[in-house]
């Protein structure tokens, strides 16, 4: 018996040891980047040494499908906004969900903001993210490139957040006065779009901040994710029948990306599941990397 | 001469000045990060902008407050930097939103934007947070032959300082208040500092040992 759970253990060791081929470091002023490879499975990641978080992951062999929950649960924006024509998104990583959207809209302009050069570099050169006429990614900071945006009367009508890395919170970009200016520039049909945390203080926080700017939002939680996806608009959310509509227009294009959007709509809540009484994070108060331990 | 280096409790206080000022140093540089993060972003470079401008700043003021040491040094000027100090620490509460939404307007460039933010709110008040440590050095400093180690305490006390300002900013006070609630305390730090000196050169000088000894 414990020969074999020896063994067990053994081969489990040697296959990642045998499998797990690093493809690519890369060193930018931000962090480490490591794009790995096992077993067809090509990953993103940040700071590889301290807790192996991907940021994202990539099938070889069946390119298309999103592999992550939280980045299948975005795609619920579309229950909101169907057909989106002016996409922002926040955070690149390999560049996954831009590139699904690119596929699904391909008249539609796509801004893709991301810090890092490197990363953008490595979404590139690993995970097929292709700039295009429509698809362009800027290295900038997100906050500073919304503000511009919002001075100059730009808009979209999807806007998606999702410029954490887990490592790190950007404080700036949870405060309620950030949101104002994502607001600011999004269309009165469009769409907000946040990957956020779902554990820590940080979960109530968040959630108060969101509805002090947008009211109420759908709370989008999926078994199997530790993530949560807040979707929100300006004007009233659709009901449960528009969205099961829209889902059933979406459910066959979403089908290669392993999207199922048809189990969407009944998850997507606006009921509270967090402290009310917790406090909205702003420009003067906003110690996300404190509250988020 | 009021600066009479036997007046001890005027040397504590002007030990007690160098480490608020120290701790104030660092604790209005880490709040610069997050006050320029809303219109600059939190990139390396906004943090290379604040480093820069405050080493500039320390740097200029180093040499200035050394040089009007050389001319009557007394502690009532002592005291006045800390009072201008927190006068010119002012318009980072009022006037930072304001003055960041032009140089936002005027400046693409992030990168040169956050530099002068940068200069435009911290130049000034830590300049003069600067003139107070070779000015201290002078005020303490009785003979030739003790003035390496008055140096020496002064540097490590208000060095001390910047670390428990950075130290208790980072982890506790932005948690704690808002950042121009931290602000007004590190201006009341700078004014209560001000006022110690004061009071504290006004008081007659007691018989010390020292005196006793020169006089018999």
């Amino acid at each position: 018996m414990k020969a074999s759970l020896m063994l067990f253990l053994l081969t489990l060791v040697f296959s990642a040891g045998l499998y797990a081929e690093t493809l690519h470091e890369e060193r930018s002023l931000y962090r480490n980047i490591f794009v790995t490879e096992v077993d067809g499975r090509r990953c993103l990641l940040f700071n590889a040494v301290r807790g192996e978080r991907n940021q994202t992951c990539k099938n070889m062999r069946d390119p298309k499908e999103i592999i992550f929950h939280y980045a299948r649960m975005t795609m619920g924006g579309l229950l909101v906004n169907p057909n989106p024509q002016n996409i922002l998104i926040a955070g690149l990583g390999g560049g996954t969900i831009p590139v699904a959207l690119n596929e699904l809209f391909p008249t539609a302009k796509i801004d893709v903001l991301e810090i890092d050069q490197a990363v953008v570099n490595v979404a590139r050169d690993f995970f097929g993210f292709v700039e295009n006429d429509n698809m362009v990614a800027h290295v900038v900071d997100a906050r500073v490139f919304i503000k511009r945006a919002g001075l100059e009367g730009r808009k979209y009508d999807f806007i998606m957040l999702d410029a954490f890395t887990g490592e790190y919170i950007p404080e700036h970009l949870l405060t309620q006065e950030f949101l104002e200016e994502v607001k600011q520039i999004l269309t009165p049909d469009g769409v907000v779009v946040a990957n956020t945390f779902s554990t820590s203080a940080l979960y109530g926080h968040e959630s108060e901040t969101y509805r002090e700017v947008f009211g109420e939002f759908f709370n989008f939680k999926m078994a199997g994710s530790g993530n949560r996806v807040i979707i929100a608009q300006q004007k009233p959310l659709p009901n449960q029948g528009e969205m099961r509509i829209a889902a059933q227009a979406l459910h066959e294009p979403l089908r290669p990306y392993g999207v199922d959007i048809l189990e969407f709509p009944s998850r997507m809540t606006t009921r509270p599941d967090w402290d009310e009484t917790r406090r909205v994070l702003t420009d003067q108060f906003s110690p996300a990397n404190l509250l988020g331990q | 001469m009021t600066a009479t280096p036997r007046n001890t409790l005027l040397q504590n206080v002007i030990v007690a000045a160098a480490f608020i000022n120290g701790f104030v140093i660092m604790t209005i540089e880490l709040l610069g990060g997050r006050i320029m993060s809303p219109y600059f972003g939190s990139s390396v470079y906004v943090w290379g902008s604040i480093i820069t401008i405050f080493m500039l700043s320390l740097s200029l003021g180093y040499l200035w407050g050394g040089r009007l040491s050389s001319r009557n040094p007394n502690p009532r000027t002592f005291a006045l930097f800390f009072l201008l100090s927190a006068i010119l620490s002012l318009p980072i509460i009022f006037f930072a939103e304001w003055t960041m939404t032009q140089v936002f307007l005027s400046i693409e460039d992030p990168r040169y934007g956050s530099l002068l933010t940068a200069t435009l709110l911290y130049f000034l008040p830590i300049c003069f947070m600067g003139m107070v440590s070779p000015y201290s050095v002078r005020l303490l400093v009785s003979s030739e032959e003790h003035s390496g180690r008055m140096a020496g305490l002064l540097y490590f006390v208000s060095t001390l300082g910047s670390a428990l300002g950075t130290l208790m900013t980072s982890f506790y006070f932005v948690l704690w208040f808002e950042i121009d609630q931290i602000m007004w305390g590190a201006i009341a730090g700078l004014l209560i500092s001000g006022a110690a000196i004061m009071i504290a050169c006004k008081i007659p000088v007691r018989e010390s040992a020292g005196v006793h000894r020169y006089e018999s």
